[in-house]
């Protein structure tokens, strides 16, 4: 897989709540189908079907031992698909830090206006035009 | 404020969520996100480049035009039509850039929610499919994100300056 089709299977594995639900789990340690089933109102084939796709996003591996199969977390995949978002985050973040630098200006700016009624800007001409 | 509380999620295939608490209340926000005057002070793009040219006619069916100038003589439009608008909490508006970097057009929800005298933003874009997301996702790192902070610091210095 080329990284960008591997980001795009990422993102679709973590799109479903469940399978977030599953990583949140698999986050406190490795667990079994079994164990992973539990806490869902869900058939063992369904989760199975769930860890597919997680198997193929390579957000998680599964172990050899042929009876219990545990699942564990992969991090690396998670962190690859957090800091793609995380360029995209942080433009915004910028973006979005000159507009509270705005904010501030304009609430500053309401709050003369009224203090003074006939609300004109400080910066231009006397309540007289001059 | 921090720094930090800006949230961005791909909620499904198709879409970015990304929200974020300002400290106004939102007909502010409003005010700064539907102005051309004001819009020019903000969103002006990835270093290097400023909003040039901004149109909006603030209406159902209304358009809105935004030209970015950037270094070397770049030039990046992007336009659509206003499909819903209740001030100061909601603006849906279809959004398509000239270059079609998206593959068709794009559908954002911006939602103002004002609580205790702050307001959260919560902007939805909706892609054609998740191909045309995930390009818009990748083009926040391509720009080279962490130069834009030498800007952020000396609008911040200028500030410190003025007070």
């Amino acid at each position: 897989m080329t990284p960008s089709s591997r980001l795009d299977t990422t993102f679709a594995a973590l799109a479903d709540p469940t399978r977030r639900a599953i990583l949140a789990r698999l986050a406190l340690g490795e667990a079994s189908v079994t164990e992973l089933a539990q806490p869902f109102a869900m058939s063992q084939p369904a989760i199975s079907k769930h860890l597919k796709m997680l198997e193929r996003a390579g957000l998680i591996s599964r172990g050899r031992d042929a009876q219990r199969r545990p699942c564990r977390l992969e991090p690396q995949a998670l962190a690859d698909a957090n800091g793609w978002l995380e360029g995209y985050r942080q433009f915004w973040e910028t973006t979005f830090q000159r507009l509270d630098l705005l904010l501030d200006e304009m609430k500053a700016e309401t709050g003369q206006s009224a203090m003074n009624p006939k609300g004109m800007n400080p910066r231009g001409k006397n309540p007289k035009g001059e | 404020m921090t720094t930090a509380d800006l949230s961005v999620s791909t909620p499904s295939d198709r879409e970015v969520l990304m929200t974020r608490l300002f400290d106004a209340p939102r007909e502010l926000v409003f005010e700064a996100m539907s102005r051309p005057e004001l819009l020019k002070r903000w969103l002006s793009g990835p270093p290097g480049w400023s909003l040039q040219h901004c149109e909006i006619d603030l209406r159902v069916g209304g358009n809105f035009r935004h030209v970015w100038h950037g270094p070397d003589g770049a030039v990046m439009g992007m336009g659509g039509i206003y499909r819903e608008i209740a001030r100061p909490e909601r603006i849906v508006r279809t959004e398509l850039f000239d270059q079609d970097w998206t593959g068709g057009e794009a559908i954002a929800t911006l939602v103002l929610t004002e609580q205790a005298g702050k307001t959260e933003l919560a902007l939805t874009v909706l892609y054609s499919s998740r191909e045309a997301r995930d390009g818009a996702l990748k083009s926040g790192m391509k720009e080279g994100v962490a130069a834009s902070y030498g800007k952020l610091d000396t609008l911040f210095a200028e500030r410190q300056q003025a007070a």
